[in-house]
């Protein structure tokens, strides 16, 4: 008795100090988030305005803006949904619905590829874009050739997301769909994806989070840095954040490093803008499968 | 779904709204786009006169992007930009490039830059050296060799010296080995290196045995935590005795070897539209006084005067035979050597 009572203590200390640990953890994180932001905004702050939202870039500190790289980051990303969301979530129909009920070599051999080429460096397709989008489709440097780009970067991302997503829908729904008559694409249609919807979301966001910070491949294929102009359709040439402020913090002037600072305190309000989008989308959807 | 798909053809549409809004034209016949890229170096010139000459043609849109020397050269040889910034003048390598696209060009130097020496506050003894000196210090063979400051000048402190120089890609690495140690790409390796000078400022500022260079520039905004080292090239004819690097010294060519021009080079077939027309013609004008707006050295006033006939003119090549970096010359006399060999 008594040596059962001294193991159920331990039990419970172990539990308090995983627990802990788990809150220590997440403390540190989100202590280190705070802290990058509380710098960002000391440095950025003075600088932080609805000129230095609206204007253009400039020689002089004070007077400079981030307006064509503000509207190219926001032009560019949707352009990338718009591409990269309905192909990464057909691939991913494709694998888990039609090609895993054969389960050929040749859907294992693409399933590995895709794998792989989530880890490939982003300079890569930076290369890759410049090589077929911007010279041999002869697109130029233009808003389409960069979101072409991005939207490959993503896809694999989003591929593997949307996979495991319907990878989770269970069997035994499939079959009482099929059990009553449905086709497979009616079944794909009305039980499977929407169950799976809000997993896909996930993926799609974490993956957009990747490609609103991407600058290598944007450099790559010839984004610009000084662009004082609005871009103007898909063929317009642009500029994005992260370019402007890599260039504002290389200058030697510590008021430009201000500006790169204050740019950094609009990029990421609206990374934050972005994902609530999207967690607001997949709270929408869970609540209607309940 | 429904409203999901509303939501999102709505956002498109807004989108697509904010393309289309397009600047008022104004009552001036200049239009079309000028597109640059280049030499990160000489952006911040380029972005300088790109913002003046927008504001004086605003129908003109002018370009500017940072591949680098070597990469803007890649693209300006394929024919795809009009005008590269160059830290450097071209290589027989980017010549060749350019006559096999059948690309035409025109060389003109458009302002100084100088590279800064420098050391820790707190370091009392290193006031100069020489550039016998920095090429024992910086040549290959001193790596695992020269590591304390008494290795260098017998009198120094027998203290440890930490190496914080321009990155391997930058063409201020290029024209320092070239300059220093003899040969463009050759130095040691165990030294702390970024592209970005601004982490050298850093680096050098917080070691008090620290030997560095790095852009004049990032020295002027960084003033209070730098000190300079003055240099002599043991060569009277361009002054004599240690030289300290400022706008005087790097522009009339006594802070040698470390000055060095920087230039753009503007397609041919691109010069015969008015648009880059005048905006080249903007840029040597407004040159003298927009460079040190934004921190380098202008040439002198009779280079850019030169420059311009040259432009004018549309004399193309390389004024340097294709050699890439090269030290110790005098922009001015070049211009006019070649002026006159060709009248």
């Amino acid at each position: 008795m008594k040596v059962r009572r001294a193991a159920s203590w331990i039990q419970i200390w172990k539990e308090l100090i995983f627990q802990a640990v788990c809150l220590l953890i997440l403390m540190a994180s989100l202590i280190a988030l705070v802290a990058l932001l509380a710098d960002v905004y000391a440095d950025g702050f003075s600088r932080l305005s609805w000129d230095f939202v609206t204007g253009f870039p400039s020689r002089f500190p004070h007077r400079a803006g981030i307006l064509p790289a503000l509207l190219g980051t926001i032009y560019i990303m949707l352009l990338t949904v718009l591409l990269a969301f309905p192909v990464g979530v057909g691939a991913a129909i494709y694998f888990e619905e039609y090609a895993s009920v054969e389960h050929t070599r040749f859907s294992q051999l693409v399933e590995i590829n895709i794998a792989n080429l989530a880890a490939v460096p982003s300079i890569i397709y930076g290369l890759l874009g410049l090589a077929i989008f911007v010279r041999m489709l002869s697109l130029g440097q233009s808003l389409l050739a960069g979101a072409l780009t991005l939207a490959l970067l993503v896809l694999p991302v989003i591929i593997i997301a949307s996979r495991e997503a319907l990878r989770a829908v269970p069997a035994s729904l499939r079959e009482a769909s099929f059990a009553l008559g449905a086709t497979r694409w009616q079944t794909i249609r009305r039980q499977v994806l929407p169950l799976a919807f809000p997993g896909i979301l996930t993926g799609t966001i974490l993956a957009l989070s990747r490609a609103i910070g991407e600058t290598a491949p944007l450099i790559t294929i010839g984004a610009l840095t000084y662009v004082a102009f609005i871009p103007e359709g898909l063929f317009s040439p642009f500029t994005v954040l992260p370019i402007q402020i890599f260039n504002w913090i290389s200058r030697p002037q510590a008021e430009f490093h201000a500006n790169a600072a204050a740019a950094i305190g609009v990029l990421l309000p609206l990374l934050f803008l972005m994902n609530g989008g999207a967690i607001w989308l997949r709270n929408r959807f869970q609540k209607r499968l309940r | 779904m429904r409203t999901t798909i509303q939501l999102l053809i709505f956002v498109s549409a807004l989108a697509l709204l904010g393309c289309g809004r397009s600047r008022e034209d104004a009552l001036e016949g200049l239009s079309g786009t000028v597109k640059v890229d280049g030499s990160s170096t000489v952006y911040p010139i380029t972005e300088a006169v790109a913002e003046e000459f927008q504001r004086e043609h605003p129908n003109v849109r002018v370009t500017v992007g940072i591949s680098g020397t070597g990469g803007g050269f890649q693209k300006f040889t394929r024919g795809e930009t009009d005008i590269n910034d160059a830290s450097r003048p071209i290589k027989a390598s980017e010549i060749a490039a350019a006559e096999q696209n059948k690309i035409e060009f025109i060389e003109l130097p458009v302002a100084y830059d100088g590279i800064a020496v420098v050391v820790h506050p707190k370091n009392t003894w290193a006031q100069s050296l020489t550039v016998a000196e920095l090429k024992r210090i910086w040549e290959p063979a001193a790596q695992g060799n020269i590591t304390r400051w008494n290795q260098i000048r017998y009198e120094w402190p027998s203290r440890e010296i930490h190496l914080f120089g321009a990155g391997v890609d930058s063409g201020t690495y290029d024209y320092f080995t070239e300059a220093i140690v003899g040969e463009e790409g050759s130095s040691r390796g165990d030294f702390t290196s970024s592209e970005d000078d601004n982490v050298l400022v850093q680096g050098v500022a917080q070691d008090e045995n620290a030997l560095g260079f790095f852009g004049y520039a990032y020295y002027e905004e960084n003033k209070d935590k730098l000190k300079l080292v003055a240099l002599d090239d043991e060569n009277p004819k361009d002054g004599e005795g240690p030289i300290h690097p400022a706008p005087e010294t790097i522009s009339n060519g006594t802070y040698q070897p470390l000055s060095r021009p920087i230039f753009i080079y503007v397609k041919r077939d691109a010069a015969e539209r008015p648009e880059v027309q005048r905006f080249i013609e903007f840029y040597l004008q407004n040159a003298p006084m927009l460079v040190r707006e934004v921190g380098y050295v202008p040439l002198p006033e009779r280079a850019y005067q030169l420059a311009l006939e040259r432009f004018q003119k549309r004399q193309k090549g390389s004024m340097f035979a294709a050699g890439g970096s090269q030290v110790g010359v005098s922009i001015e006399e070049l211009l006019r050597k070649e002026s006159g060999e060709r009248e």
